[in-house]
């Protein structure tokens, strides 16, 4: 169940021209990047050939363009995930999906899937470019690995929060909106308030809070370091919206 | 008919032995539900909303409602409501704008949640095992839930998956959805560009690609023109004949042409509730209007032998409510000659049913 209405969702994705004119921009946006880095590294590298652990090509092409491309998924994917429920409302066509023999949660994680396949396309383009790399030269996969890992984990908590915040409104602009207000807030706020935390040494809270800065997440996964802490507060956040998502359409069922 | 039964078959044709037990098996069952529905017919006919002798566990039962509360805020929508449907019956639910309709539909289908009260769907409970009795239902909304930008196909495949259909035995489901539904030569057209009539039937066929127990449309033939409506009613009436349906409507004439039963509705409660044959039988010998030049009194229009009562409208026009059973037409034409009344006009009185609905929401309608 939860993989037909994420086919479906795939589906209609790639019916609009949102989809194929994100996937075109992201594939612009990062060609010119990555070609400009690998410029650059080509120009330095005789340099860097000087130093007694020269920092490699994944490091010094291959990470920044993933930074990009995360930079990136802040725009697209509240873009992506507004039309999830609030279209559905708007058309009345959530009707079908609550009225079928399956769960709120079934609906709700099966866009979520949905969604998350197509950022994983996004995710795929974006190693490719480092991958094409390959055929000259020696890359660190382990973070290739990672990078693609972070990415990933980034793109399903931005997904959840967009999906949540389509379910608060029948305007999908809105909530677009909505959705890239919270995503930029928590970018923010999240990390400051981490810093404030960690400065008057409330480390416990500044660990909770962690949750609510994905940026933080990221960074460690983007240097290589597999830091399960970061990772958990990745799965978190994603889990946490996932079930306001539930519970918002529930009770919208109970309250009318 | 006789595809469905196909494919409910299993693959392995039985051991003859078993089939007479299960045919005996059947046959005795389907007496016990004679008896049981001669019964509840029996009690409809006196306009008993619903009868005791229905249990949750007679098979015969599809949907049974007891108690169904819905509130918003302040405002009571619908008012311990019971409803009870049988197989192989259309059930018409009947209201004034605004009388509930809908949002008995919804909580039928558990798109809302009753504030209080019980909904058993083929003896599944719609809250405790929703899986279950959605299983059984098919539903059209008001607005038919259709995603423009998949072709028809497309739509009533990912309907049927919805409903799990299994994979072996969707392509036949569809197919004999687009038939009965008159889809076949849109198949493979957007449903963005169809016609309203056709995204009705689309929106129809979405509810019965998984050939549901329940059936429920809410006003399925708002906005068609009146060929397209002909053909949505025949389709229920088909519909109708294989599985229970309710329709929510407020054209009576459409209940009239398609229910065995009706339910009016008003301020969320069902002030009504009546099989469409006994209203019918009320009909012909119900009422008549006449207009006369030169009215007699009332007294002698009363005499006449058959009529109960009778209303002066004003300026020679009145009502002529009949005894039940007696039809004094002829007697009163006869006599409006011989004693020359001047009669010019004489015309049935509106249906029974408007009759009825005008007498239980008027006042809602007025205002």
């Amino acid at each position: 169940m939860i993989f037909t209405i994420a086919a479906k969702e795939l589906r209609s994705l790639f019916a609009s021209p949102l989809a194929w004119l994100v996937l075109t921009a992201v594939q612009i946006i990062l060609g010119y990047g990555f070609l400009k880095r690998l410029d650059d590294f080509l120009q330095i590298q005789s340099q860097l050939a000087r130093l007694g652990s020269p920092p490699g090509v994944t490091e010094l092409v291959a990470a920044p363009i993933f930074a990009t491309a995360a930079a990136i998924l802040l725009f697209a994917v509240p873009l992506l995930a507004m039309r999830l429920i609030a279209e559905e409302r708007r058309n009345q066509t959530l009707t079908l999906l609550i009225s079928a023999p399956i769960s709120m949660t079934e609906i709700v994680i099966g866009k979520f899937v949905g969604l998350t396949a197509f950022l994983m396309i996004v995710v795929l383009q974006v190693l490719a470019m480092p991958l094409l790399l390959a055929v000259n030269t020696t890359l660190d996969y382990g973070l290739l690995g990672a990078l693609t890992l972070a990415l990933l984990l980034l793109a399903a908590g931005f997904a959840a929060v967009g999906l949540y915040a389509s379910s608060l409104t029948a305007q999908p602009v809105a909530a677009a909106l909505i959705a890239f207000g919270l995503l930029l807030a928590m970018l923010l706020a999240g990390d400051t308030a981490g810093d404030s935390l960690h400065a008057r040494g409330w480390s416990v809270p500044a660990a909770f809070l962690q949750v609510f800065a994905p940026l933080r997440n990221f960074e460690p996964l983007g240097r290589g370091v597999i830091d399960s802490h970061a990772i958990a507060c990745s799965l978190l956040l994603t889990a946490g919206f996932l079930v306001l998502t539930v519970r918002r359409l529930d009770g919208q069922r109970l309250r009318g | 008919m006789k595809r469905r039964r196909a494919i409910a078959r299993p693959d392995r044709a039985p051991p003859l032995i078993a089939v007479c037990f299960e045919n005996a098996f059947i046959m005795k069952h389907i007496l016990g539900i004679f008896d049981a529905h001669h019964k509840t017919t029996g009690l409809l006919a006196t306009a008993t909303v619903y009868s005791p002798l229905m249990t949750p566990d007679d098979p015969d039962l599809t949907v049974r409602a007891r108690g169904l509360t819905r509130r918003y805020n302040t405002h009571l929508a619908v008012d311990s409501l019971d409803l009870d449907l049988k197989r192989g019956e259309i059930l018409g639910l009947l209201g004034p704008n605004g009388a509930g309709k809908t949002t008995t539909m919804q909580m039928l289908t558990g798109n809302i949640a009753p504030s209080s009260g019980e909904i058993l769907i083929r003896g599944h409970d719609l809250l405790e095992s929703p899986t279950r009795a959605k299983s059984c239902i098919g539903y059209l909304p008001e607005t038919p839930p259709l995603y423009r930008e998949l072709n028809v196909g497309e739509y009533l495949h990912f309907a049927a998956r919805l409903h799990r259909v299994g994979k072996a035995e969707r392509p036949g489901a569809i197919e004999r959805t687009m038939q009965r539904c008159g889809l076949k030569t849109v198949a493979r057209k957007l449903i963005g560009t169809l016609s309203k009539g056709y995204q009705q039937r689309v929106g129809i066929a979405q509810a019965i690609v998984h050939e549901p127990d329940v059936v429920i449309l809410d006003e399925p033939t708002v906005g068609l023109d009146p060929n397209q409506i002909l053909e949505i009613r025949a389709l229920i009436r088909e519909l109708g004949r294989e599985h229970s349906v309710i329709l929510s409507t407020h054209i009576m004439q459409e209940v009239e042409a398609v229910c065995d039963r009706v339910q009016i509705m008003h301020h969320g409660k069902v002030v009504f509730s009546n099989t469409v044959d006994d209203l019918r039988a009320g009909h012909n010998s119900r009422a008549i209007s006449l207009r006369l030049h030169r009215p007699p009194s009332l007294e002698i229009l009363r005499s006449i032998s058959g009529v109960a009562a009778v209303e002066d409208r004003g300026s020679g026009s009145y009502l002529l409510r009949f005894e039940p059973g007696s039809d004094p037409t002829a007697m009163l034409v006869s006599r409006a000659g011989t004693e020359n009344w001047g009669l010019h006009q004489l015309v049935p009185a509106h249906s029974s049913l408007e009759e009825i609905f005008a007498q239980l929401t008027g006042s809602e309608n007025k205002s």
